[in-house]
C-alpha cells in the first residue's frame, strides 16, 4: 500500500531523514515514535506531499508522491490530522467536514451534509454540528479533525502527535477513535507517544532518531526487548515517569 | 480682535446650502467610487504579495512602494495634469475633450490607486495573520491554492482586517478634499466657495467639519455592524483585544 | 506631446531648493511638536481622571475624523482672527500640522506604552521602585523602541501631508513646482519631477526605517 524506499531529505546542509525505508501493507496500523527533532514528523509529511524530499521515492496505493499532477488525486487518498487540529475557525463543524468534498470532490452539499452527520456520529459528536470549533474543547476539536479527514474516504489515515497539545483528561476520547478506526481495517501511520495505545493498536513500531529509521519491530517485541542502545535510551525516558 | 460678524443663516440660505449638499453628494460618489476600486484593486495586489511566484510578488511590491511614497496631491496632478500628455495622442484627446467631468475621473483613479495600495497591505497583513497550519490542513486534503485562498485564507484574512479596513475607508472621505485643487466641488471645496461669497468663513467651515464629523460617525456604525458579523465565535486576534 | 525639457528643472533648481527646504523645516517642526504635544496628549489619554481621558479621546477622534486641508483653512482662517492681524500662512500652517499630528502620534505612543505587559511595572515596583520610576526606566525604553518605526513612518507620511499647504500658497516645494509650472507652462516636467523628488525622500526614509528596525529588534 505505502512504500517508502530511501528517502533522505536535507534543509541545507543538515540531513533531517537519511535513507529511510519502510513498506505497509493495507491494514496495517504502525506508530511512529522517536526524540523530537528525530525528523517523525517530516518523513510523514513527505508521504502526502506536504514537505519535498531529495532522494528516494515514495508510491502510495500505486501513485508516486513527488509527480505534480498526482499530488491533488493523491491527497484526496491520504487523511491527515494534525497536532493543532486545525480546524477552519471561521466554519461550523458541519462546515468544516463538508468543505474538501464539496469542492475537491464535488460532491453536492445535501450528499456531503449527510456524509458528515454520519461521521460526527461516528466520532460521537452529532449534537455538535453546527458549533463552531473554538466553541469545542480540544478533545472535541481533534474528534471533528478526525472526522473531516475521513470525509474523503482516504485509504490511509496519517497522525502527526494528534494527542499531543490535548489536556490529560481529554486523550482517551481522541485514542477511542482511532482504535476504532483501526480495528474497522484503516491503514494508518501515527505519531506518537502514547505507548499504552501503541501496545494495543499497532501492528509494527517504527523508532527513528536524528533522521533515521532505527528499528521497526512489532510492539511485543519492541517494548521489552529493544535491539538498539537509543531506542533503550528513548523508552527509558517515555516509561520512566 | 476685530469684530466678526456672525451669521449662521447663511447655511440654511439659498444657494449656499445648496453647494453644501451638492458638495456632500460629490464626496459621497467619489469616496464610493474610488474604494470600489481601491477593494478590487488591493485585494489583488495585497494576494500577489502572499504567492509564491516571486514575480507577481515583487510587482506587487513595487506598486505598493510606488503609491505609498508619493504624496496623493502629487499623485492628483499626475492624473489629472500629466496623464492627458503622456498618453497617445488619440486617448489624451478624448481625456481632455469628451471625458464628462474629468476632474471626477482623475479624482477617482487618484484615490482609487492610492487606496489600493493601502488596502492591499491590510490584505497580506491579514492574510500572512492566519495561522500556516491552516493552509496546511486544506492542502492535505486535496484543495488546491486558489482553492484554499477562496475558502480558508481569504475569508479568514478579511475577518481579521474589518477593524483597518474601515479605517482606510474613512481614510478616502477625507482624501476626497484634495480633489478641490484641480476643481471638484466636493464639501471642503464648496465651504470655501461660501466663504469667498460670504466671508462667513467661520460658518462655513464649521459645517464642512460637522459634514465630515457625520461621516465619520456613520462609518462608525456601519464597522459596529460590520464587526458584529464577521466575528468568528471565539476568535482572538493574534496581538491585538 | 513635444519632448520633454529637462532645462527648466535646472534653470529654476534653486528656486525649487528653497521650496524643498521649507517643506523640509515645516515637517521637522511638525515632527517635534507632534511627538512632544502627542506625548502629553497620551498620557492625558491614559489618565485616571474621567473627564480629562474623555477630553483627550475628544481631541484625537476629531482630529483623525476630519481631512487635514480642512483643518489648515480653519487655522488659516482663524490664526489672522485670533491675533488681531495679518500673519503669513507659515505660522497657520506650523499650528495646523502640529495640531493635527498631535492627534495621530498621541495613538501611537499611547499604543506603545500600553503594550508593554503590565507586569514589567509590577517587578520594578516589586524591587523597590515607585512607578513613575518603574514607567522611566523600565517601560518608556521598551515602549519607546517598539513604537520607533511605526512613529517615523507617521513622520514619513506628514513629509508627504506638508505638500497640501499649496492650498494656502505657502512657497513649499509642492507650491514652488506648481508655480514654475504654471509659469513655464512645463507641467509635465514639473510634476513628474515632484514625484521623483518626493518618492526618493520618502523610500530612502522608509528603506532606512527598515534597517533600523532590524536593529531594534531584539
Amino acid at each position: 500500500m505505502i512504500k517508502i524506499h530511501d528517502v533522505s531529505k536535507w534543509y541545507t546542509d543538515f540531513q533531517v531523514l537519511k535513507s529511510c525505508s519502510v513498506s505497509i501493507a493495507r491494514g496495517e496500523v504502525i506508530v511512529v515514535c522517536g526524540p523530537s527533532g528525530s525528523g517523525k514528523s517530516t518523513l510523514i509529511k513527505c508521504v502526502n506531499g506536504l514537505e519535498p524530499f531529495d532522494e528516494g521515492e515514495i508510491v502510495v496505493d500505486g501513485l508516486k508522491v513527488a509527480d505534480k499532477a498526482d499530488l491533488r488525486i493523491l491527497r484526496t487518498r491520504i487523511g491527515m490530522v494534525f497536532q493543532n487540529f486545525e480546524l477552519y475557525p471561521h466554519l461550523s463543524a458541519l462546515d468544516n467536514i463538508c468543505l474538501a468534498p464539496m469542492v475537491v470532490l464535488k460532491r453536492k452539499r445535501a450528499e456531503a451534509e449527510t456524509r458528515a452527520r454520519a461521521l460526527l456520529a461516528r466520532v460521537g459528536l452529532t449534537d455538535h454540528a453546527s458549533k463552531f470549533p473554538l466553541q469545542l474543547s480540544g478533545g472535541q476539536q481533534q474528534r471533528v479533525a478526525i472526522a473531516r479527514a475521513l470525509a474523503m474516504d482516504p485509504v490511509v489515515m496519517l497522525f502527526d502527535e494528534p494527542t499531543s497539545a490535548l489536556d490529560p483528561e481529554m486523550i482517551k476520547e481522541v485514542l477511542d477513535v482511532m482504535s476504532d478506526l483501526a480495528r474497522d481495517g484503516m491503514t494508518m501511520i501515527v505519531i506518537t507517544h502514547e505507548m499504552g495505545f501503541a501496545r494495543r493498536v499497532a501492528n509494527r513500531i517504527i523508532f527513528m532518531d536524528a533522521g533515521e529509521i532505527v528499528e521497526t519491530r512489532p510492539p511485543e517485541t519492541f517494548f521489552t526487548a529493544p535491539e538498539s542502545e537509543r531506542a533503550r535510551v528513548f523508552l527509558s525516558k517515555i516509561l520512566g515517569h | 480682535m476685530p469684530t466678526y460678524n456672525w451669521n449662521w443663516s447663511v447655511l440654511i440660505s439659498q444657494p449656499y446650502l445648496g453647494w453644501l449638499l451638492d458638495g456632500l453628494a460629490t464626496t459621497v460618489m467619489l469616496a464610493l467610487s474610488a474604494w470600489m476600486i481601491a477593494l478590487v484593486l488591493g485585494t489583488l495586489i495585497g494576494l500577489a504579495r502572499t504567492l509564491p511566484n516571486p514575480l507577481l510578488r515583487r510587482l506587487a511590491t513595487a506598486y505598493v512602494d510606488l503609491f505609498r511614497n508619493i504624496p496623493v496631491l502629487v499623485q492628483m496632478f499626475l492624473w489629472f495634469f500629466v496623464l492627458p500628455e503622456v498618453v497617445p495622442q488619440e486617448v489624451g484627446h478624448w481625456l481632455k475633450r469628451d471625458l464628462p467631468h474629468p476632474e471626477f475621473f482623475s479624482a477617482m483613479m487618484c484615490l482609487g490607486l492610492y487606496a489600493a495600495s493601502r488596502v492591499a497591505e491590510q490584505v497580506r497583513s491579514g492574510i500572512t495573520s492566519v495561522p500556516p497550519g491552516l493552509s496546511a490542513a486544506a492542502l492535505a486534503s486535496g484543495l488546491s491554492l486558489a482553492q484554499t485562498y477562496r475558502y480558508v485564507l481569504l475569508p479568514l484574512g478579511f475577518r481579521i482586517i474589518v477593524p483597518p479596513l474601515t479605517s482606510e475607508f474613512l481614510g478616502i472621505f477625507k482624501n476626497t478634499s484634495i480633489a478641490l485643487t484641480i476643481g471638484v466641488m466636493e464639501i471642503t471645496a464648496a465651504s470655501r466657495q461660501i466663504e469667498s461669497y460670504t466671508f462667513q468663513g467661520y460658518e462655513a467651515f464649521a459645517a464642512a467639519t460637522a459634514l465630515y464629523l457625520s461621516i465619520s460617525l456613520v462609518l462608525l456604525f456601519l464597522t459596529r455592524r460590520l464587526e458584529a458579523r464577521a466575528r468568528i465565535p471565539g476568535w482572538i486576534a493574534r496581538g491585538n483585544t | 506631446m513635444g519632448p520633454l525639457d529637462a532645462n527648466v528643472i535646472l534653470r529654476n533648481l534653486p528656486y525649487l531648493w528653497d521650496g524643498l527646504q521649507l517643506s523640509l523645516l515645516l515637517a521637522a517642526l511638525a515632527i517635534s511638536g507632534g511627538i512632544f504635544f502627542g506625548a502629553i496628549m497620551g498620557v492625558l489619554r491614559m489618565s485616571s481622571i474621567r473627564p480629562v481621558a474623555w477630553l483627550a479621546l475628544g481631541y484625537v477622534n476629531f482630529f483623525r475624523s476630519v481631512p487635514l486641508i480642512l483643518v489648515i483653512f480653519w487655522i488659516y482662517f482663524l490664526v489672522p482672527l485670533l491675533l488681531g492681524r495679518a500673519t503669513g500662512p507659515f505660522l497657520s500652517a506650523w499650528i495646523a500640522f502640529t495640531l493635527f499630528e498631535t492627534a495621530y502620534y498621541c495613538e501611537i505612543i499611547r499604543a506603545g506604552v500600553q503594550s508593554i505587559p503590565k507586569g514589567q511595572i509590577s517587578a520594578g515596583v516589586a524591587s523597590g521602585m515607585t512607578r513613575l520610576q518603574a514607567m522611566r526606566h523600565i517601560v518608556m525604553p521598551q515602549a519607546f523602541r517598539n513604537m520607533m518605526p511605526i512613529l517615523l513612518t507617521q513622520s514619513i507620511i506628514l513629509f508627504q501631508d506638508t505638500s497640501l499647504v499649496y492650498v494656502v500658497t505657502l512657497r513649499d516645494f509642492m507650491t514652488s513646482v506648481a508655480t514654475v509650472a504654471n509659469q513655464d507652462l512645463r507641467l509635465v516636467e514639473l510634476y513628474l519631477f515632484a514625484a521623483v523628488v518626493y518618492f526618493a525622500i520618502c523610500f530612502a526614509g522608509s528603506r532606512f526605517i527598515n534597517r533600523l528596525g532590524g536593529g531594534f529588534r531584539r
